[in-house]
């Protein structure tokens, strides 16, 4: 029997989805962005697993489906503009992207 | 049963360490897979034996063939540089370590003879897909609409515009 207290799960959890905040703040190249968001949508959805099998339902498993749809999705659509930014201004880096940006003084 | 959590969760998180710290956006992802497996032992011992199946098959399959795709476009690193690293041992032997620790956590979950006295209760992919048919349906529907609207936005933005036009085309 697994007997790991949930609490334990659930900081685990938690810790996986700080781990892909620093990424997303820290990193500037997006593509690693792109990935923090990915290891933070496993970690949302890592939750609902855990709260699934803690009170022994099927919705927790069903709404990890509807993260992994979501994910997909995302990932996609997040891959094709990363093409297009590579394609306009030749970098992976977020800081170049500044046209909206005042100019500094 | 529980050193088996407290095992894949420690892989898990060292990789995904790994992952966000990274210089070599191909290396990165190699320690993002290991994390995804290790999420997916987690999810076997939890219970949850499809999704731990859709773990592997959606995210480390299909989501990061996706990411390697991109990066392999975008030609980012110097590719001599990443061809001489191939073959250095310090590139590959950190995610085969953990890979091996994950192989042997599985395979010995997988051979317990009884594994419903070990893991939690398992919930049978059939009550998921009951559910999933009945009470959430809409969700269903929804997330059909959600991945057209994905499909025809990655084509949009993914076309590149037309260099030369010609009269006829």
């Amino acid at each position: 029997m697994l007997t790991v207290p949930v609490e334990i799960q659930l900081l685990f959890a938690a810790s996986l989805f700080i781990l892909g905040l620093i990424g997303v703040l820290v990193r500037r190249n997006i593509i690693f962005m792109l990935m923090s968001i990915e290891i933070m949508f496993n970690s949302a959805g890592l939750v609902f697993i855990i709260a699934g099998s803690h009170w022994v339902q099927a919705d927790g498993q069903v709404m990890f489906i509807f993260i992994l749809t979501v994910a997909a999705a995302e990932v996609s659509v997040g891959l094709a503009i990363i093409l297009q930014m590579y394609h306009h201004y030749k970098t992976v880096d977020v800081d170049e992207l500044k046209k909206l940006m005042d100019k500094p003084e | 049963m529980n050193i088996i959590f407290y095992i894949a969760a420690a892989v898990a998180l060292i990789s995904t360490i790994m992952a966000i710290t990274g210089r070599n956006a191909i290396h990165a992802l190699l320690f993002l897979i290991m994390s995804l497996l290790a999420i997916s032992v987690i999810f076997y011992i939890l219970g949850a034996p499809f999704i731990a199946a859709l773990e592997v098959i959606v995210y480390a399959g299909a989501i990061m063939v996706l990411f390697i795709f991109v990066i392999m476009m975008l030609n980012v690193g110097l590719e001599k540089e990443i061809e001489k690293n191939w073959l250095r041992p310090r590139m590959w032997i950190l995610p085969s370590i953990l890979a091996l620790i994950l192989m042997a956590d599985f395979i010995y979950v997988v051979t317990i003879n009884n594994m419903e006295e070990y893991s939690s209760q398992i919930i049978q992919p059939k009550q998921v897909g009951i559910s999933l048919f009945t009470t959430y349906l809409i969700g269903v529907e929804i997330s059909a609409m959600l991945l057209l609207a994905g499909i025809v936005g990655a084509y949009h933005l993914g076309r590149q515009k037309k260099k030369v036009l010609h009269r006829f085309l």
